[in-house]
């Protein structure tokens, strides 16, 4: 999942995935048994890390806050790793293909400077004030009802989310080996809840960081063997720069560039304004997302000491920024580098067109050649793979953007590096249910089972209620992937809560934390009311697609302007309301602000120590290298 | 990890140090089978030539071997 915006997803990339399975599909790649006992050793290592844990994870500080003792570095690499969900990595790798490193800001900008603005400076207040969760500090700070509008839409999301990111990874392994839906979706979500279940939010991290250092060794080889056969950073770009013109319509030089092409919506690729991409991706929905979003969040606050809390999402954001290597680069290196089995530049296509290209398994001819035939009109396909593709002939299929990335382990993975490859993308997937679950888990039985339902359990019985909500939220999950399955429409619609939510979350928190003035009644009608705003803008656009022009501010604008220009309007709505219904009732007295609110709280004083150990000097050095790229890259 | 247990360094190392083993062991079986590519290799697949299983297989074994020494239980390492 992306957390970062599923945007690509929110904006329909995977939304037609269901239509591919009615018919059948050639597996792009066939697994030996090395293959096999590579994802098989896997599985069976996470499952016994669980069993490991589950003497670890008896009381419920250690099963729903991993006892508060995770180190900077795993506290760290687990907040990048829960992020980075397999499709997220499929996702970001079709929009380099389709957008180039213009799909980096989702790196960058988009993640950078939210994750140094918690960790410096959001961190100490969360820390402080031993919340157990996000919404758990909105009900320190506002009050119960804000908490549980909080927590009732992130419980939803988290398992509906859940439920649909299953889904489309059971169909991903379906198209590259062949697999079944209902096997992928029972084996994968069985293992999750039994490490999680067992091991709860310890297990979880425990595993994250495994599958963080399985998804390096797996996909790291794919950019290397293709720079190899490119001919380098150089060649590349020779070989876009010569044919993407032609091919795509687009100049290939805008490839290359973050922020060149972007003082227009017209001039790039993507439809979008830097001004979209500075303040409704690099402020609204990044800060949103890494400052508020307890799916991240809560591996931070699972550390050892303050200083370990601020460090976390620091040294995650040197992971982060080098995310790019392993995820854009192959989309840029498959633009170029993939071929058709008779040798000719392969061409991916939207998966709109490949579901309207779906051969029958019947007839053996395409389902419906005029919607075919349309589709690829619009596209840059030559002629002849056109009439290929509407004869059905042998070789002719079509392979969508998202499928870049299997596309190039295919490529370049023989066996045993494909088992590693898949089980790359595997733990991707595990490594972002096990944070929907976990984070679930906690926010479902400190949020609205405790304040709501039973406030006066003992601490054995808030366990185990978190054990089973686990169960249940997996069981939820697969429910929703089934629900997708049979109702494609929702699909969209659960992809875009993330999106939803967001703004409005990130506008009551900030306010709450440097704003004394701000009031209970203000944080739970600016929350409830921005949701609602978010949601219409959101519906309005669905209804009428020519409301896009208006949300982004210009014809030219394309889905993805929508996604950073809604979080924007979301964000300055559920300021106003905040700022005009806080300056119409009574606040707070500023004694009982204490621990909530800058200029409230006396911050713990930190021990001194050595300059290789202070968290601001790393975070300069995060800055200066950010910085550099962006100058490079520009 | 921190406090008692196996950290959590550990079971990386062990798991990068049997996939580098199975893997390089493979790229060798290949490298020294000569009729291997010419039948049995998956099409299609690049840059054979590079004999990644072997290089990519001792990088991972050796750093999975560096964790296993490094992180084994009731080292201080940990």
């Amino acid at each position: 999942m992306y957390g970062l915006v599923p945007a690509s997803h929110a904006a329909g990339s995977f939304g037609s995935l269901p239509a591919m399975l009615a018919f059948s599909t050639e597996p792009l790649a066939h697994l030996r048994p090395l293959d096999i006992a590579v994802i098989a050793m896997y599985f069976v290592m996470v499952i016994w890390i669980g069993f490991y844990l589950k003497g670890r994870s008896n009381t419920s500080e250690e099963f729903f806050m991993a006892g508060r003792e995770m180190t900077a570095w795993i506290a760290g690499l687990s907040f990048v790793s829960a992020n980075l969900g397999s499709l997220e990595l499929m996702g970001w790798a079709g929009s380099a293909y389709q957008y180039g490193i213009l799909a980096t800001h989702w790196y960058w900008v988009g993640a950078i400077p939210a994750m140094l603005f918690l960790g410096l400076v959001m961190m100490p207040f969360y820390y402080v004030c031993k919340t157990h969760s996000v919404p758990g500090y909105l009900d320190l700070r506002y009050g119960g009802s804000a908490r549980s509008v909080a927590a009732i839409s992130f419980a939803t999301e988290m398992i509906l989310m859940s439920g649909v990111n299953m889904f489309a990874m059971a169909v991903v392994m379906k198209v590259v080996l062949g697999w079944d839906i209902t096997f992928s979706i029972f084996v994968s979500s069985i293992a999750v809840a039994i490490y999680v279940g067992l091991g709860g939010l310890r297990s979880a991290i425990f595993n994250e960081v495994l599958q963080f250092v399985l998804i390096w060794g797996g996909a790291l080889l794919v950019p290397i063997l293709g720079l190899v056969q490119a001919g380098g950073v150089a060649g590349l770009k020779r070989q876009i720069m010569a044919n993407m013109q032609s091919v795509t319509g687009v100049h290939g030089d805008s490839y290359f560039h973050l922020w060149r092409d972007t003082g227009t919506f017209a001039a790039n690729p993507m439809g979008v304004h830097w001004t979209g991409i500075v303040f409704g991706l690099g402020f609204v929905i990044s800060f949103g997302y890494w400052t508020t979003d307890f799916l991240v969040v809560q591996r931070v606050l699972a550390a050892h000491n303050l200083r370990a809390a601020r460090m976390a999402p620091i040294i995650g954001s040197f992971f982060k920024m080098a995310v790019p290597f392993i995820v854009i680069l192959p989309g840029l290196l498959g633009l170029v580098l993939l071929q058709n089995p008779d040798g000719s530049r392969r061409q991916l296509v939207g998966e709109d067109v490949v579901a309207a290209c779906t051969v029958s398994s019947a007839s053996g001819q395409v389902a419906d050649p005029g919607a075919c035939s349309a589709a690829m009109a619009k596209t840059t396909l030559p002629a002849a793979y056109q009439q290929k593709v509407l004869s059905a002939a042998p070789d002719s299929e079509l392979h969508s953007y998202n499928q870049a990335l299997p596309l190039m382990m295919v490529r370049y993975l023989g066996p045993g590096l494909l088992g590693l490859g898949i089980t790359a993308l595997i733990a991707g997937f595990m490594s972002g249910m096990a944070g929907n679950v976990s984070a679930f888990s906690t926010v479902w039985t400190y949020d609205i089972y405790k304040p709501l339902i039973n406030k006066k359990g003992s601490d054995s019985h808030y366990v185990l209620v978190g054990r089973l909500s686990i169960l249940i939220g997996v069981a939820v999950s697969i429910g929703a992937a089934y629900l997708v399955m049979h109702a494609h429409g929702i699909m969209d619609y659960v992809q875009a809560l993330f999106s939803i939510f967001v703004a409005p979350l990130l506008a009551t928190i900030l306010f709450g934390m440097f704003w004394k003035r701000a009031t209970g009644l203000a944080g739970f009608l600016g929350l409830l009311t921005g949701i609602v705003f978010s949601a219409g803008l959101f519906m309005w656009v669905k209804l009428v697609p020519s409301a896009l022009a208006s949300v982004a501010l210009s014809p030219d604008a394309k889905p993805m302007a929508e996604n950073v220009f809604r979080a924007l309007w979301a964000f300055i709505f559920t300021a106003i309301v905040l700022i005009v219904v806080s300056l119409l009732t009574k606040p707070r007295p500023v004694a009982e602000l204490e621990g909530l609110v800058y200029g409230a709280t006396k911050l713990p004083t930190e021990e001194p120590v050595p300059f290789y150990k202070n968290e601001y000097m790393w975070a300069i050095l995060v800055v200066v290298i950010f910085a550099a790229l962006n100058i490079i890259f520009w | 990890m921190h406090g008692s247990g196996i950290p959590i360094w550990f079971f990386i190392g062990v798991l990068l140090l049997a996939y580098g083993s199975m893997i390089f062991g493979y790229g060798i079986y290949e490298w020294v089978d000569v009729a291997y590519y010419g039948g049995q290799y998956p099409a299609g697949v690049q840059l054979t030539t590079l004999h990644t299983p072997v290089w990519w297989g001792g990088v991972l074994a050796l750093l999975g071997l560096f964790y296993v020494v490094k992180f084994r239980p009731g080292q201080a390492g940990k």
